[in-house]
């Protein structure tokens, strides 16, 4: 493997040390360098103490997953050598600070090189020890050799809204242990890193993508309550309500946010809201509201382990057949289950186009690794000019007036899908209606042939929707020996599983689903059938897509690799177990 | 100018002879006459119960939805389009128990919607059960006698007042007149506005009947030198019960921004009315500029 632009960082340190903000940090110093990079983050719910780390993978190549191999490690404390020493590769190295006592010995016969640093003694030289995080990024930069001028525009950047002070400090502080290390140290490292000529990308997680897929496909409402993973949907939201004209709500409670979502795309506003696990299951019953009135929403539901609070900064994708089954009683709804950030993005914006032409629920499901994961990605990758706004059956101005017999909301048609009145035009009076009802929406919910009819005039939507449901896509070779089945954010480490596989040995390729619901299974189906061996690799303990498949096809997956342990999926783990 | 007829519908009421939500129905009707509003302008929202199924019965844009829920579900078509009226009407359960907490948020929050409440004080669609506010004692299939309900009955102007509500007001189905008044002066109301109106349920609690508040109820605006912008008096307006039962605007200040005032996304009209933005290059850099 080459050494140079081809790496894992991992930094480590207790929470309230600015591991998370110091690795994002580093991940656009390297992203500003041309390069690709990967970064995940490892979190406890806990805002003092415990250990969490950042990883940032950088490559030549594009990336779309992290990888086990640690080259160099950053330890702000020791529990993080403790913890992470053995996935340092021999020839790696870890930077720690000098006053720290460890078994040097025992980690030299792994072959790992050892880089002390002083830390903490630089960072309070110059004014506070909060810094060290900032020393041992740049220390990290000094060891490999990188462009110290690339964090240092991080660092103005980010420390910016601090004042010129702070960024002062954290600029000479970067700089003493980047001159330190390199001086000391980076003859003696194999790995180094170099900016190239490459055109510039953006570092973005799945939920910004998601935010940045919405704003462009019109979306001007956002009601939502914090929960990890999802609130830095709503958090980003609110941050540019004011420049693009937004209007975002934290709600007292979750069954609020889906209420106000509701209640705002009745009247025409393209609407969301985004949650976790518990949180949508306070907005179970809204749900089918929003399916009986036949009215749009958008919900994303970002996953974390469950059942219950669970663990809420880790992950898993243990809600699938939750959200296809959600609510009681049988009405449409559509779910996708992107698994990149672009596919994040597109999904943001398909999904109101979804919601408003089939005027049903539309579900975007992610979970923490996607919606937390930064990769370093082109703008041009998004097609935000391919961004469309199309609002289904909705009755313009002139159509309204223009009516000649009295509205009916719910008009029974051969799509099931009925014109749409927003409310407020003196010829479309009407009572949107949770009962059961009748074509103008008054209640019906005795008569047994009108309920028939409404039954499936709804569900006839789904009849209509499935025809746009995409296909799997097929990664790797179309002749495989064994056929990888994901779904989600699975699609980085299978991809990359794939890919590793198949330079050694015999051929593995990747079927990743992101339409699930309407299930495409006339697309799916021959697919699946042509495959020699099926294995589904899902984030989760009962296998839920591969459940799926089988009730849908009728296809028995030939084996399953699960894993569930509230961490992601890994290529390294996934070839293991192929 | 709209005609009473505009808001009539061929739908016939399913609730008893009797019901106090008739006197709701037909007050209804003639304070959105008196307001000015033609139905295409007003949007009620309701929640789950007999009473809840007043949109039905009337020519009007409504969206009956679900229990406890009929609040947040209008603030957010009403931040979306505040170009209509935005009316909740639902029960005593619904408002106080269930959607107690939307409750006061939404009057915490000064939210423009009006707020009416058909307060029978018992479940009645679904047979008689004891509600938020029946009183303590009060015997049903879920608070058996000996004790009967061992709640507390909420108190619902007290309870709205301490939430920070900006018109609380008070009438019942026995007066069509003074609850036109009431109904026309919350509608009006810039903010969150709360109407609770007794509401005589004839088969499920016929002891808080006509009977039982026409002799109680008295008109605080005819009680001289009652000032509704006092607070205080306000508070202590609202713990008087028993013999004597206050109805009419209880407390009132004008002039509190509502939520919607607040939000500068809707100084540029109607949120629905706004047009989709036009995306140029300069604003995909913009974004783009953020994650680089």
């Amino acid at each position: 493997m080459p050494k140079k632009n081809n790496m894992t960082f991992k930094i480590g340190g207790e929470a309230g040390q600015g591991v998370e903000s110091s690795g994002a940090g580093f991940a656009k110093a390297l992203a500003r360098g041309g390069l690709y990079v990967f970064g995940s983050q490892d979190y406890m719910s806990r805002i003092r103490g415990g250990h969490n780390f950042y990883q940032i993978r950088v490559s030549d190549g594009p990336l779309y997953s992290h990888t086990n191999e640690v080259h160099l490690l950053l330890a702000l404390v020791p529990e993080t050598i403790e913890r992470h020493k053995d996935e340092v590769v021999a020839g790696g190295g870890i930077i720690y600070d000098e006053g720290l006592e460890m078994d040097e010995e025992g980690l030299e016969r792994q072959g790992i090189e050892l880089f002390p640093v002083p830390l903490v003694k630089i960072a309070e030289e110059v004014g506070n020890r909060i810094m060290a995080n900032t020393a041992a990024l740049g220390a990290a930069a000094g060891v490999t050799e990188y462009d110290f001028e690339r964090m240092a525009s991080v660092i103005r950047d980010n420390f910016a809204k601090k004042g010129q002070q702070v960024v002062n400090a954290n600029l000479e502080v970067a700089r003493r242990a980047y001159d330190f290390a390199r001086e000391r140290y980076a003859a003696d490292f194999d790995y180094e890193v170099e900016p190239v000529e490459a055109p510039p990308r953006m570092v973005i997680n799945g939920n910004h993508a998601i935010c940045l897929g919405a704003l462009l496909g019109g979306c001007r409402f956002m009601s939502a309550y914090p929960m990890t993973p999802a609130t830095s949907i709503i958090e980003w939201m609110s941050a540019h309500a004011a420049r693009y004209g937004l209007v975002t709500k934290h709600t007292e409670d979750e069954i609020a946010a889906i209420g106000m979502a509701i209640g705002a795309n009745h009247m025409g506003v393209r609407a969301m809201t985004a949650t976790s696990g518990g949180g949508f299951s306070l907005m179970v019953e809204a749900l089918g509201l929003a399916g009986m009135t036949e009215t749009p929403l958008v919900v994303v539901e970002a996953q974390r382990p469950g059942p219950s609070t669970g663990m809420p900064t880790r992950t898993e994708q243990g809600d699938l057949l939750f959200m296809l089954r959600a609510s009681q009683g049988e009405f449409p709804r559509i779910v996708l289950t992107p698994g990149t950030a672009e596919q994040c993005f597109h999904a943001g914006w398909r999904a109101f186009n979804l919601a408003e032409q089939y005027q049903c629920p539309v579900i975007i499901l992610i979970d923490n690794f996607l919606a937390n994961s930064v990769r370093a990605i082109e703008r041009s990758k998004f097609h935000f000019v391919k961004v469309e706004i199309d609002r289904g059956e909705l009755l313009t101005e002139e159509e309204l007036n223009q009516l000649s017999e009295s509205y009916r909301r719910y008009a029974i048609t051969e799509t099931g899908i009925s014109p749409r009145a927003l409310p407020g035009h003196p010829k479309a009076v009407y009572v949107a209606c949770s009962d059961e009802h009748t074509e103008d929406g008054h209640f019906e919910d005795e008569d047994p042939e009108n309920r028939v009819r409404m039954v499936q005039k709804r569900l006839r939507k789904l009849e209509v929707a499935v025809e746009e449901m995409r296909a799997p896509t097929l990664y790797g070779p179309e002749q495989a020996d064994v056929t990888l089945i994901g779904w989600g954010s699975s699609y980085g480490p299978v991809r990359e599983a794939v890919d590793r596989f198949n330079e050694e040995k015999d051929k593995v390729n990747f079927l990743h689903f992101v339409d699930v619901w309407p299930f495409p299974k006339d697309k799916a189906r021959p697919l699946l059938e042509s495959a020699k061996r099926l294995v589904a690799v899902e984030n989760n303990a009962t296998g839920q897509f591969a459940r799926l498949l089988r009730a849908y096809t009728g296809v028995e997956v030939d084996d399953k690799i699960l894993k569930f342990d509230g961490r992601p999926l890994s290529p390294e783990y996934v070839l293991a177990r192929l | 100018m709209v005609e009473l007829k505009e808001y009539d519908s061929p739908v016939r009421p399913t609730w008893c002879r009797g019901c106090g939500d008739f006197g709701i129905l037909n007050a209804m009707k003639r304070a959105l006459v008196r307001a000015g509003l033609a139905p295409h302008e007003v949007i009620i929202y309701t929640g789950i119960g007999c009473g809840s199924k007043l949109p039905d019965y009337m020519t009007v844009n409504g969206f009956t939805s679900i229990h406890g829920r009929p609040i947040p579900i209008a603030q957010g078509a009403h931040l979306a389009n505040h170009g209509l009226r935005a009316i909740v009407v639902a029960g005593d359960g619904d408002t106080y128990g269930i959607g107690g907490n939307h409750f006061v948020h939404a009057l915490r929050r000064n939210a423009d919607v009006t707020i009416i409440v058909q307060n029978n004080r018992v479940y009645g669609l679904t047979k008689g059960q004891y509600s938020p506010t029946s009183p303590k004692g009060f015997p049903s299939k879920t608070s058996p006698p000996p004790e009967g309900a061992i709640d507390q009955p909420v108190n619902p102007i007290a309870l709205a007042l301490a939430a920070g509500a900006t018109f609380i007001a008070r009438s019942w189905s026995g007066d069509l007149p003074h609850l036109v008044d009431m109904m026309v002066a919350a509608i009006r109301h810039r903010g969150a506005a709360l109407l609770d109106v007794f509401q005589p349920c004839v088969t499920f609690n016929r002891n808080y009947a006509y009977d039982y508040y026409r002799p109680r109820v008295y008109r605080v605006g005819e009680e001289k030198g009652y000032d509704p912008t006092d607070h205080d008096a306000a508070w202590r307006k609202a713990h008087e019960w028993g013999e004597r039962i206050p109805i009419g605007v209880i407390y009132r200040t004008e002039g509190k921004p509502a939520y919607e005032d607040q939000v500068p996304a809707l100084n540029a009209g109607p949120l629905v009315k706004q047009p989709f933005r036009d995306w140029a290059e300069e604003d995909y850099e913009i974004l783009e500029a953020e994650f680089i």
